[in-house]
């Protein structure tokens, strides 16, 4: 039997119930709940980013360079690599960002 | 068209975040060869039906994504007139010697405008595909473990600076242009999709602001029948799936996008059509985006331009 708990996207209010043998990310996505973007499922792109704010929670390995040591020291993390010790409550920082090139001129702008 | 000068991507090396959980998955769920362990921890695998010692190599990092990717050339003389052409354009190159990556030869190395570092090698082990060179039957219990893919095959780059990249390799490493994609001013590139064999693609770049990262690598199956396998295999193993299984209009390949455990984006495919370099370049418009790279859904999902490692 595993055991549930309440994760609740504070920027929308969105409540789920998560597994506690399941992660944050995939939780959300097997109810069809929205809020945290959606991205490798792997801790590899960045694009699940999230800062908790209350509750206790189990977390693997994931990019960093996406998350550096002291963001991860203040509960900055990946929603699909966190799993739930307890309710949860938390905020969302990542973005699924359109990231085309407007232009060639502008890439190389910006590439500097 | 002999394939002459640069002949296919040979390796790519890998980082993973988890190595022991990325070993099972590749050697038991993709279904790959492992080969060898070096002193750096690096584990090598190859696909069933390759001969050479390895295609694909992992390591343990703290982020996904890729290290480089190295193309094998004809022979050694190629290897130091590709060297010396690169040198006379512009590039700057290394040189990594022999044995630093397992039973592969000496490396030229350089990083071309999109920020991704690319390797030329002449020699890497004939470690053959299972079967014997005389009277070898079809194919072996290797080839049905796991997806069992035929070969790495090609890989999808983001990065800047894709016109400067697309003069480098058809000025000088020897490829075409097989399809592109414009943006849409109507000139720019917003893709491409390039050749050094009768492949559709050998290598495919995706304009991107960051340089060096990642979409996807690539491994070739038989069949559509065993593109449906591969999702079945992939389910059964929660194995995190983008996309697919679908068809892309660019290259007609019928895929699946999915993501191996550290979040690097592989794809199992199969078909496509042969070309050849006297072949015009298909052009697809930017309105036309979605079908040219997801023809079933004729529009993109929200991560094929924004997730990558
Ligand atoms: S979805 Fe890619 S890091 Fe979480
Ligand atoms: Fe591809």
């Amino acid at each position: 039997m595993s055991t549930f708990f309440n994760v609740t996207i504070e920027d929308t209010g969105e409540v789920y119930r998560c597994r506690s043998d399941e992660t944050l990310l995939c939780g959300m996505e097997r109810l069809c709940k929205r809020g945290i973007p959606v991205g490798c499922r792997g801790g590899g792109c960045g694009v699940c980013k999230i800062q908790i704010l209350s509750g206790e929670y189990q977390k693997r390995v994931m990019s960093r360079e996406y998350v550096s040591v002291e963001e991860e020291a203040a509960s900055i993390v990946l929603a699909c690599r966190v799993r739930p010790l307890s309710d949860i409550s938390l905020s969302v920082i990542g973005k699924m960002k359109k990231n085309v090139c407007a232009t060639t001129d502008k890439v190389r702008e910006g590439a500097g | 068209m002999a394939t002459t000068g640069v002949m296919r991507p040979g390796h790519i090396q890998l980082r993973v975040l988890d190595l022991d959980e990325s070993v099972e998955f590749y050697k038991n769920v993709l279904g790959l060869v492992e080969t060898g362990r070096d002193a750096a921890g690096r584990v090598y695998f190859k696909a069933w039906d390759e001969r050479d010692h390895n295609s694909v190599v992992l390591r343990q990092a703290d982020r996904a994504g890729m290290d480089l990717i190295g193309f094998k050339v004809k022979d050694k003389a190629t290897l130091e007139k590709l060297d010396k052409d690169l040198q006379a354009y512009g590039v700057s190159t290394e040189r990594i010697p022999a044995g630093e990556l397992l039973e592969t030869g000496e490396r030229v190395r350089f990083t071309i405008p999109t920020g991704h570092v690319l390797e030329l090698y002449a020699d890497k082990t004939d470690v053959g595909n299972g079967q014997p060179y005389t009277n070898p039957d079809p194919w072996i219990p290797a080839s049905e473990h796991g997806i069992g893919p035929h070969r790495f095959d090609h890989c999808l780059l983001y990065g800047p600076n894709l016109e400067d990249t697309l003069k480098l390799f058809t000025e000088v490493l020897g490829f075409h242009l097989v399809e592109r994609v414009l943006m849409e001013d109507g000139k720019s590139l917003l893709a491409m999709f390039i050749s050094c064999s009768h492949k559709a693609h050998d290598l495919a770049f995706v304009c991107h602001p960051e340089p060096g990262k990642l979409h996807h690598l690539s491994f070739l199956l038989g069949t559509w029948e065993q593109v449906l396998r591969a999702a079945d295999i992939m389910s059964m193993n929660r194995v995190s799936i983008d996309i697919g299984p679908t068809r892309h209009g660019i290259t007609r390949g019928t895929t699946i996008y999915a993501f191996d455990p550290s979040g690097n984006r592989f794809e199992t495919f199969a078909g496509g059509y042969e070309t050849y370099p006297d072949h015009a370049p298909i052009t697809w418009t930017f309105d036309q985006v979605g079908p040219a790279i997801f023809y079933h859904d004729r529009k993109l999902n929200e991560r094929f331009l924004s997730v990558v490692t």
